[in-house]
């Protein structure tokens, strides 16, 4: 293989061949990809079936704690899991400017094929087009996910009702911020990581343990944000306890520097579960035990007042509304 | 950049954010009120005190009866309808690059904003700074470019350092259009207004810095009990505290709670600056009328880069659009006084919300209007 990406290799010839043996076959080859053919076929399962997609143009595309690859499965089979699917395939398609050197590209796909297995998921179709230099930004990436949904699950951001509680599986805003610093070159002396993880076994666990009625998980626009959307189709109000909501010493010091707020900031391993007060015990234990589960804790209870409204507890004993925000806190994150 | 510096601030900013440290104070003010048996209006007079009362939701914790009222503290807010619209007919002249502070851009003028003058096609530009303004007048030596300087004392300092760097650099295109206030004469003014209920007043921070809290003692002092008071919502509860007890036993002093940052004498290197450039005019408030010597306009001798000096600002005026109906209704003048709540305003989260504002209140993060419909909001739908 030649050092670096040249247009050739989205041409459709003898490079663009050698580039998905040597690379996409190489690390990512299953039985329904090495059919080869122009549709990836596959049976279908019983249930409904879940289907999404996200592209993805987070730059830097190597940060701590994850890179564009393992963000590229986990936003998405978290996009499948958090609408109660068992996610199952995946489709990849890239866009590569002209002159990425290869070695990076492999690593790239090393890491997505590292986030495919823990996934449980397999890469089943894709795509590569080479761009001239400057007319795209390193890599680009985007993925399509399949699912299926068990015919008993029903979840959705318009079933939380008064009443039920508001649960979180740990430390909010790490994946902003660490993108966020790659970006402006501040190394923080406790490095902050992305929290970038696929959340389908938790979640599976969550719903295990009890009913639930929402999932969603915070990412671009942070915690804030998903619940003005949750309250806003759910025409509940939402009140959040600030003192119960973990956030890690790190992130808290950052963001005031910075002058973020936490509340806001994306992450790419939490999900949001919103569940009746009868099963929310039951839930938090069962999540408090998974790896990713550990600081789990119940944030906020959803009420009749104030319909589309989220309002924040302060650590004062005050009360104040959490808004939407007006525009971006930080581009390209994801 | 550390952890080890954030580590340390966070701390200090902790120690005061510290909800725990505030039940004693919480409890002083409740005793305090009991002893006073009347209802109390204490007055935060900076837009950076009202959103940090609502971030933390001060005005919920605190005892019936004892209110706090937003004041003039918002430069964007205060500033007069007409000088906002003389502004947008200024942007129309030849040659003209108005450079200005993002939130102006989005202030309703009586028929157009800067905003829209910037969609049509007029080099309107958004500076951080004045000296950003400055550099646009240097890159650019053949327009005329235009600095509109909206602000108290806190950012006049600034825009005095940049015309001393403009002498120097003998650049003739950069002109400074000055609607700067001052904060101790609209204090004055606000104490003697009729119907006035204002029992103390949480005086600004970042003013203060600059001007020192003695600039307050002729306006204040023996009248209405003051507090210069800083922005964490510890600050602020101690303030109200400190207030109470001056009204208690029967004071009426400028004291400073905002110690770690404000003195006596304030900043004299930044108040000979401002002196060197500007003097106090007599202005229009939003709400509040002309007050004498409330305004700071550039001195005669700098006349070289006074915009107000080098248009001819009647016959500009005699082209101004007529005041429009809905921004007749806006309530801001009165917000601004401590005589009406945003809430109470009809517009309010109706015709008028942060994404389509009817007056300035709404515009500035830091203006009253803004900082209820983002915060409080909730509380005003009967829920
Ligand atoms: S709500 Fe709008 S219209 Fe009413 S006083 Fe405030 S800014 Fe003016």
């Amino acid at each position: 293989m030649e050092p670096r990406i040249l247009l050739a290799h989205g041409g459709g010839g003898g490079a663009s061949h050698r580039l998905i043996q040597e690379v996409f076959y190489r690390y990512l080859g299953n039985d329904i990809l090495l059919q080869g053919n122009d549709a990836a076929v596959f049976d279908v399962v019983p249930g409904k079936l879940a289907m999404t997609t996200d592209c993805f143009v987070v730059q830097p595309i190597f940060f701590r704690g994850g890179d564009i690859g393992k963000l590229a499965v986990c936003g998405t089979v978290n996009d499948l899991a958090v609408s109660g699917a068992r996610p199952l395939y995946l489709s990849l398609g890239l866009i590569i400017e002209e002159g990425l050197p290869v070695e990076l590209l492999e690593k790239v796909v090393a890491s997505i094929a590292a986030a495919c297995l823990e996934a449980g998921v397999k890469i089943v179709t894709g795509d590569t087009k080479v761009v001239e230099k400057g007319k795209a930004d390193q890599l680009f990436i985007n993925t399509t996910g399949l699912g299926i949904i068990p015919e008993s699950v029903r979840v959705g951001g318009e079933m939380a009702r008064p009443g039920d509680l508001v649960l979180i599986n740990g430390n909010i805003g790490e994946h902003g911020l660490a993108v966020m610093s790659e970006r402006a070159g501040i190394n923080w002396e406790t490095p902050i990581l992305s929290d970038c993880a696929a959340l389908h076994g938790l979640i599976a666990e969550a719903m295990e343990a009890g009913a639930v009625h929402c999932l969603r998980d915070p990412t671009r626009g942070g915690l804030a944000t998903t619940l003005n959307e949750i309250s806003r189709q759910s025409h509940v109000g939402i009140i959040l306890e600030e003192n119960a909501i973990p956030v890690s010493g790190a992130v808290r010091g950052a963001s005031e520097m910075l002058g973020f707020d936490p509340l806001y900031l994306a992450n790419e391993g939490k999900v949001v579960v919103i569940a009746p007060p009868a099963s929310a015990k039951a839930i938090l234990e069962r999540m408090r035990r998974h790896p990713l589960g550990k600081d789990s804790a119940i944030i906020g209870e959803a009420v009749a007042e104030h319909p589309g409204l989220v309002a924040l507890k302060t650590a004062f004993g005050g009360e104040r509304l959490l808004d939407m925000l007006e525009g971006e806190m930080l581009p390209r994150i994801c | 950049m550390t952890e080890d510096l954030s580590e340390d601030l966070s701390q200090k900013l902790r120690q005061l954010r510290d909800a725990g440290l505030a039940p004693p104070v919480l409890d002083s003010i409740k005793r305090r009120m009991r002893k006073l048996e009347r209802p109390v209006n204490l007055m935060e007079v900076c837009g950076t005190h009202t959103v940090a009362i609502s971030r933390a939701g001060l005005r919920q914790i605190l005892p019936p009866g004892l209110r706090l009222l937003s004041g003039p503290g918002c430069p964007v807010c205060v500033t007069d309808q007409q000088d906002i619209d003389t502004v947008i007919e200024l942007a129309k002249e030849p040659g003209m690059v108005l450079t200005t502070f993002g939130d102006m851009m989005r202030v309703p003028g009586s028929d157009s904003a800067l905003q829209s003058e910037k969609a049509a096609g007029r080099d309107i530009r958004v500076v951080y700074s004045p000296l950003d303004a400055l550099k646009v007048a240097r890159d650019l030596p053949d327009r005329t470019v235009m600095f509109y300087a909206v602000g108290f004392e806190t950012t006049v300092p600034m825009v005095a350092a940049t015309l001393e760097m403009a002498e120097k650099q003998g650049l003739s295109n950069f002109w400074v259009f000055s609607v700067h206030k001052t904060i101790p004469a609209a204090l004055e003014a606000l104490i003697h207004m009729e119907g006035a209920r204002i029992d103390g007043f949480i005086l600004p921070g970042h003013v203060s810095t600059i001007i020192g809290a003695n600039a307050y003692k002729p306006v204040l002092q023996g009248k209405v009990p003051a507090m210069v008071t800083g922005f964490e919502p510890l600050d602020i509860l101690r303030a109200v505290d400190l207030l109470l007890a001056q009204l208690v036993e029967g004071r009426a002093e400028v004291e400073i709670e905002y110690t770690r940052a404000v003195t006596e004498e304030g900043n004299p290197t930044a108040q000979q600056l401002m002196a060197e450039f500007f003097e106090p005019s007599d202005p229009r408030w939003r709400g509040l009328g002309i007050i004498p010597g409330s305004g700071l306009m550039l001195r005669e001798r700098h006349f070289r880069h006074d915009a107000c000096r080098r248009y001819d600002l009647a016959a500009v005026r005699s082209r101004l659009p007529a005041p429009n109906k809905l921004m007749a209704a806006c309530s801001c003048g009165e917000v601004l006084k401590g005589a009406l709540l945003p809430g109470d305003c009809k517009l309010f989260g109706r015709a008028c919300t942060p994404a389509q504002p009817v007056g300035p209140c709404m515009v500035s993060s830091e203006g009253a209007c803004a900082a209820y419909y983002m915060y409080e909001r909730h509380r005003q739908q009967g829920g």
